[in-house]
């Protein structure tokens, strides 16, 4: 319990302190945040249910009004913004990222965890943040989808990235992958 | 850990957090209920007129968190402008700055003590079905004194990755500041279990 606790409440504390981090622009001009790879690490490090509640924790915690969103955004603004269904959507894919490693096992963690962050991150992450972009601005759902393109090669370096942290922690220390324990 | 409650105390800071969060709900369900242009004209000017009401510094740092909106701002008004619907375009940016004012305004007329308050109340069902909230106050204190504790350790990897590589600090660094949160997470769960545990009778 006590364990579960602190695993939680450190993880929230990490996705925080990954959004101080300075955004890092792609060659194209689409900054990338390293926020997000905080969602992904939680589901795949912490597992399903751990990894959801540490980000739902930390999205409690903006919510109440703490300025822990990457750029020091926070309060309930965000969540009514047009990129609300991001925010929304974050405990969601770190639930499916952690079941997804949890399940899948033949593969390597690495390649497991990419693809694990691409179907929570990215496909999923991605269609309810568009819902709630088309929502916000009166747009189609194709129209929306078109406006969000340009982020995706981002992420996808982020799920290759979230696979390569993982699977050095659990050569480092194989016990702290709690998602395979 | 600087919340974003305004320190510019105004009238609505007293008012009951509960109330002001339940009243942002059915306001900002309603805004995509009204089709008129007009009404969204008054709505916005109305929201606009509360953020100055309290002064400049307030009107400042109120207007500072809506900047955020402007790529938005100017994605739907390209777009409105090129397929000729040019009064939708204005009702949904209304709409949208709207929506988000309302709610910063309530984060900055509401203190954090308050809103963790209405967090508590709203877990009193789940407290009656035997639930442990006070968990959940436990970890809410424990993310606001872990955020700056890290913040210090992430300064401080970088700084030795700085002094001992030519090369701007990389997503690599990532891997030891995780072993390093999960290291501090085993203290404190073995403190949190040393001072008694966080439920007397559950555990072992």
């Amino acid at each position: 319990m006590e364990k579960n606790v602190a695993l939680i409440a450190l993880f929230a504390a990490l996705i925080a302190v990954l959004g101080l981090i300075p955004k890092i622009t792609l060659g194209f001009g689409v900054p990338i945040t390293a926020q997000s790879l905080g969602i992904m690490l939680a589901g795949a490090v912490l597992g399903s249910k751990r990894g959801a509640l540490a980000v739902l924790l930390f999205l409690l915690l903006v919510a109440v009004g703490l300025p822990l969103l990457a750029g020091g955004r926070g309060g309930l603004g965000v969540f009514f913004g047009p990129t609300g269904g991001f925010l929304f959507s974050w405990p969601v894919a770190a639930w499916l990222i952690g079941f997804i490693v949890e399940k899948w096992r033949q593969p390597p963690l690495a390649v497991s965890v990419f693809v694990a962050s691409i179907l929570g991150g990215i496909v999923l992450s991605y269609a309810m943040g568009i819902v709630g972009l088309s929502l916000a601005l009166g747009k189609s759902l194709t129209e929306s989808t078109s406006l969000m393109l340009v982020f995706i090669p981002g992420d996808l370096i982020k799920a290759a990235v979230a696979g390569a942290l993982t699977s050095a922690l659990a050569k480092a220390r194989p016990s702290s992958v709690l998602s395979r324990a | 850990m600087i919340s974003l409650t305004s320190p510019v105390k105004t009238r609505a800071h007293d008012w009951p957090a509960g109330l002001k969060l339940a009243g942002l709900c059915a306001s900002t369900l309603g805004l995509f209920y009204i089709t008129s242009p007009y009404a969204h004209l008054a709505i916005l000017l109305t929201i606009l007129a509360a953020y100055a009401a309290p002064g400049r510094a307030f009107l400042r740092s109120g207007l500072r968190a809506l900047k955020v909106l402007w790529p938005f701002i100017v994605i739907v008004g390209i777009w409105q402008v090129v397929i000729g619907e040019i009064a939708d375009g204005l009702m949904i940016v209304m709409r949208m700055i709207s929506a988000v004012a309302l709610a910063n305004l309530v984060s900055m007329t509401t203190r954090l003590s308050d809103m963790i308050a209405v967090v508590s109340w709203l877990s009193t069902p789940l407290r009656k079905l035997g639930m442990p909230t006070q968990v959940l106050e436990i970890a809410i204190a424990l993310v606001i004194r872990m955020v700056p504790v890290l913040m210090g350790k992430g300064t401080r990897l970088t700084e030795s990755w700085r002094a001992r590589a030519t090369r701007r600090p990389s997503w690599r660094l990532v891997l030891p500041f995780t072993l390093l949160a999960l290291d501090d997470a085993d203290h404190v769960g073995d403190a949190l279990r040393a001072r008694g545990g966080l439920t007397s009778e559950r555990e072992n």
